[in-house]
């Protein structure tokens, strides 16, 4: 294909404004899905996607418009996966910026037309959903070319539902966005970046690329520059929406790769393919390596499990390139892998595919976010597990965010009240109207992954919007809170909080802890201790009967029974020191922990 | 105590399309030629489910009046013990008439049963207080029966009334007596505590008023809320919140039992310690001890050899059945050495005798038993045989561990 009739590009917009239905407009207008194939939101093919109705997972598509191969990107619109948004933004030459005509431009709205931007990406300012009664296209168009520095009439106004206007977009888009740049010439040496990737059972590795230099046939040898990885391509092709064979990739296309690699290690998002005959001197400039800043620690509910967590989590990974795991044991739940996520958004979807993708059964501990400890010997040091904190803290740093939050005017009072007891600091105001304005604080990541956004919808009747990004660490008063039970530290129930916050957490950790561990043979405390002080204390009082005062002939069998349930429970405990746990106190607490932060 | 526990569920288990449900074996368990005399049954359990009403808490297999099918009845625990009984020794140890309220059958049939019954050293039967008038205890004594175990439950009118009992204070103290005049020197009380709105003080009445009639026997029972009775629908909310406030009970009973001279010799039997008369009832210690015994009427229980079996709790079939000569309908169970094993240690442990450890040691958890002898719970102890003491042969509960029983028995087996 001629580079000429090439156009890459991203569709981006805040959650829900309505990028993957306008995704489904272009399908049909383009007849790349028959009218048959065609349902709501046509590229959300992940089960989990289908039930919240959110896109997770960008999804590439290749269309034919007038003569023109148009490869789009449906991208996701939560903030949590804004990764999967630049690495697709860098497959392409531009964006089309959606903005719901009812809510104007949010906070994710900015972010994405900032990370376009910084791209260098021809942006095409889309309003969409004009059919709804409460639509107002002529604010929200004002809005969005303040926000992109253009002009309100160059702002194409369409309904993705109705279809009115899509196909002028198509139209923007080819006028707009510019070629694919690239070395065409069948001799130039080929280069394609990853840019995502998943895998098969029978077909392993699958690489989604976007050539850039030359082009890759079927059967030819390749290497993955920055690993060393060497493969043959088993099949090349583009996503049609579904996978569909062709015989070459040229440069400025889009597609995929199948690799028939069967070790998921060997292939990194973000690495370059080459041609093992005709390589490239340079690979291509690779992804940022995200950072995660959320982590928690999985554990299967059954400890055979863990090889198959092991597994799941690799290929996961393949699939979902912001997510981090290590190693990690607990002596209370077990062998498993402490997991750095993007947010708790991302942290729950992971949660959901390795359950329902690998078919496991987890169980998460509390999440923390990473925080950065002065060494003895003068170095610092990322810790990402509450338990592995030195106990008495002297200088500990914690993730700052910038966060801006869009509300109409009236709610700034609430906001700023919110963000006050949240620890944040004022960074400064804009109006994007006279209506409308943007805050923008720093804030402690700590005090927003967990319950933030949903005291903000409540404080604003739903009418704000949030985004942030991580700005880096900064000193914290911060404590560790050990939680014993028997005098044994449980790690996993290890908390990092804010000095001011530690009383009262330990506190009604310990006193859920009370109510779920069973009692015993003899009195347990249950304690919260910052070092060897102990700032919180229960008993769990010893038990004084456990018989059943009746047997007869005629009751044995039911009291052998009985006695057989009750030795089943015992089995499932787990073992703290002398005491016994049952798993779902630690469930218990573990639930407790994420859904109390104040 | 009788062999014989049907709650309303499994009642419904005997429908022939149940799995579990099999016919009578045609024979019983094994074929008995060359069975040593020993291994023949010296426990016979009889069931006489007859109550003039049924009380609000009871889920015991009971028949309420039906004063004409008596004398059936008795016909078909005849017949029954008839076909059974070859597997009986020639000598009995221990005969035990339980229900429903044995006494409440009508006496001239009561009578005709104990005469056919086969003697037995100990004979025991259940007495409700309000049947057990003198011409009643005679009717006893005239028939070898030699121990009497009184549903007294409650001294406490209002506590009765909870219980929803016939039977009023004055009518256990008549009863006593009425036994006492007929000759009888091992006389048992029921009490059960626990009940809703029972205060400490209760309790302590309760038991004070027991020990006034100098039983030479005493069983105290926690209130069961069973399922689907009428006092678990009434009062089972009750029970289960105020069932911390009255864990305690049980600690406080055996304590005013022993201080008053009783010996606990099983979870919730207490004797009397007196003129070198071992008082302990004997039909029950074979139960514990894991005996075979045999069970005759509806709903009775037997273990013979490796074999246990429910016969209906309906009375209908069963009497069709006997009529025709047949076994009536039994749910059979089979118990592997493993499970015999289990409820060894599961019913040895509830008595205040060491259980010889070999035969049981196969299922036991040696770290568990350690780890209970750290914490006080139990102990090995010598057989007293003038085995080594390095070798300690048995093993029992301490008080604590006995309080605790239940889950203590789960942790050794586990
Ligand atoms: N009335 C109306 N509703 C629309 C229009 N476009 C999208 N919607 C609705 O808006 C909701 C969100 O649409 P999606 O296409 O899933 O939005 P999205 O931007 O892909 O959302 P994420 O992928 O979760 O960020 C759905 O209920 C759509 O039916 C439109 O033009 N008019
Ligand atoms: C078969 S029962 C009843 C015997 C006799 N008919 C009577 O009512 O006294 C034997 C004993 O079991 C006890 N018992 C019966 N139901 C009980 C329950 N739900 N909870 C605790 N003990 C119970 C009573 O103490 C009762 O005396
Ligand atoms: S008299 Fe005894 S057996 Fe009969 S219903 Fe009452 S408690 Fe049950
Ligand atoms: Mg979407």
């Amino acid at each position: 294909m001629d580079l000429q009739r090439i156009r890459n590009f991203s569709i981006i917009a805040h959650i829900d404004h309505g990028k993957s239905t306008l995704a489904d407009r272009i399908l049909e207008l383009t007849k790349t899905v028959s009218g048959r194939e065609m349902r709501a939101q046509v590229l959300d093919t992940m089960e989990l996607e289908r039930e919240r109705g959110i896109t997770i997972k960008a999804q590439a598509v290749r269309v034919n418009w007038k003569g023109n191969e148009l490869n789009l990107i449906d991208t996701p619109g939560h903030v949590d996966f804004t990764y999967e948004v630049s690495r697709s933004l860098q497959a392409c030459e531009g964006a089309v910026l959606v903005v719901d005509a009812a809510q104007g431009v949010e906070a994710q709205t900015v972010a994405n037309a900032y990370l376009a931007i910084e791209n260098n990406l021809e942006i095409v300012p889309v309003v969409n959903k004009i059919d709804l009664p409460q639509a107002d296209p002529d604010a929200a168009a004002a809005e969005l070319a303040e926000l992109v520095g253009g002009k309100p009439e160059d702002v194409l106004r369409i309904s993705a539902k109705t279809g009115e206007g899509v196909a002028d977009v198509l139209d923007a888009i080819v006028e707009r966005i510019p070629p694919p740049s690239g070395l065409v010439s069948a001799a130039a040496p080929p280069r394609a970046l990853v840019f995502d990737s998943s895998y098969d059972q029978y077909r392993g590795v699958v690489a989604f690329v976007r050539m850039v230099d030359g082009a890759f046939a079927a059967g030819e040898p390749l290497r993955a520059m920055a690993q060393g990885t060497r493969f043959e391509a088993e099949e090349v092709g583009f996503f049609s929406p579904t996978m569909k064979a062709a015989e070459t990739l040229g440069a400025g296309e889009v597609g995929y790769v199948i690799t028939g690699l069967k070790d998921v290690s060997r292939l990194r998002v973000g690495d370059t393919l080459t041609s093992e005959r005709n390589p490239a001197a340079e690979p291509l400039p690779g992804y940022k390596d995200v950072k995660p800043m959320v982590f928690a620690g999985l554990f299967p509910t059954d400890s055979d499990d863990y090889p198959d967590l092991r597994d799941a989590l690799e290929r996961l990974k393949l699939n979902d390139a912001a997510l981090f795991y290590e190693p990690e044991t607990s002596q209370a739940l077990g062998f498993g892998f402490r997991c750095g996520f993007l947010g708790l958004l991302h942290m729950e979807i992971v949660r959901e595919r390795l359950e329902r993708e690998f078919d496991l059964d987890l169980l998460v501990t509390a999440p923390n976010v990473a925080y950065r400890v002065l060494e003895r010997s003068g170095e610092w040091l990322e810790v990402h597990n509450p338990a592995e904190m030195p106990r008495e803290l002297d200088a500990v740093e914690e993730p700052y965010v910038r966060a801006s939050i869009i509300v109409p005017k009236d709610y700034v009072g609430p906001v700023m009240e919110l963000n006050n007891d949240r620890r944040g600091r004022f960074d400064h105001m804009e109006y994007l109207s006279p209506e409308r304005v943007l805050l923008a604080y720093e804030l402690p990541l700590a005090e927003i992954v967990l319950d933030y956004y949903d005291q903000l919808k409540s404080r604003t009747r739903g009418y704000a919007s949030f985004d942030y990004d991580v700005a880096g660490f900064r000193e914290g008063a911060l404590a560790r809170v050990d939680i014993l039970i028997g005098e044994e530290p449980v790690d996993a129930l290890s908390m990092i909080v804010h000095r001011d916050a530690a009383y009262s957490r330990g506190k009604a950790l310990v006193e859920r802890l009370r109510k779920e561990i069973p009692r015993q043979y003899f009195d347990v405390a249950v304690q919260a201790a910052i070092g060897s002080r102990v700032i919180a204390r229960e008993t769990v009082k010893a038990k004084r009967k456990d018989v059943l005062a009746k047997c007869y002939g005629g009751d044995i069998s039911r009291k052998r029974k009985l006695l057989e349930k009750q030795k089943a429970g015992k089995r499932r405990m787990k073992q703290v020191g002398a005491v016994e746990v049952p798993q779902e106190a630690f469930l218990a607490v573990l639930n407790l922990n994420d859904g109390s932060k104040k | 105590m009788r062999p014989t526990a049907f709650g309303g569920k499994q009642l419904r288990a005997f429908d022939r399309s149940w799995p579990g449900l099999t016919a009578a074996p045609a024979k019983p368990p094994r074929p008995l030629g060359g069975i040593a005399s020993d291994a023949l049954v010296r426990h016979l359990y009889v069931h006489l489910p007859f109550c003039a009403h049924r009380c609000g808490y009871c889920d015991f297999v009971t028949v309420v009046g039906r004063r004409g099918q008596h004398a059936g009845y008795v016909d078909g625990l005849l017949a029954e013990l008839e076909l059974e009984r070859e597997l009986l020794a020639p000598e009995l140890e221990t005969v035990f008439l339980g229900g429903g309220t044995p006494t409440f059958t009508e006496p001239r049939e009561l009578e005709r049963l104990l005469a056919a019954l086969p003697a037995a050293a100990e004979v025991t039967i259940e007495a409700n207080p309000e049947t057990v008038t003198p011409a009643l205890a005679e009717l006893l004594r005239r028939n070898r029966v030699n121990r009497v175990s009184l549903g007294a439950q409650s001294f406490q009118p209002e506590l009765l009334g909870v219980l929803d009992r016939v039977a009023g204070p004055d009518d256990v103290r008549a009863g006593v007596e009425n036994l006492r005049d007929a000759g009888f020197d091992n006389i048992s009380l029921d009490l059960i505590y626990g009940i809703p709105g029972q205060r400490p003080s209760d309790l302590a009445a309760d038991i004070g008023e027991a020990l006034g009639l100098r039983p030479e026997h005493l069983s105290c029972y926690e209130l069961e809320a069973k399922p689907g009775t009428r006092f678990t629908h009434a009062h089972g909310e009750e029970l289960r919140r105020q069932a911390e406030a009255m864990e305690g009970y049980f600690e406080c009973v055996v304590e005013m039992l022993i201080g008053a001279g009783y010996r606990w010799y099983e979870t919730a039997n207490f004797c009397r310690a007196v003129g070198g008369r071992d008082l302990r009832s004997r039909h029950n210690l074979a139960y514990w001890r894991g005996r075979d015994y045999l069970g005759l009427g509806i709903g009775a229980v037997s273990t013979v050899r490796g074999q246990r079996w429910r016969t209906t709790p309906r009375l209908g079939p069963y009497l069709a059945a006997l009529r025709e000569g047949r076994r009536p309908l039994r749910e059979l169970e089979l118990l592997p050495d493993s499970v015999q094993r289990e409820e060894r240690v599961m019913l040895g442990l509830r008595l205040d005798e060491p259980l010889p450890f070999a035969a049981v040691a196969a299922s036991v958890d040696a770290e568990a038993l350690t780890r209970l002898e750290r914490l006080g719970l139990a102990q090995r102890v010598s057989l007293g045989d003038g085995e080594p003491p390095a070798a300690p042969g048995a093993l029992t509960l301490t008080p604590q561990g006995r309080l605790l029983g239940d889950a203590v028995t789960a942790d050794l087996l586990a």
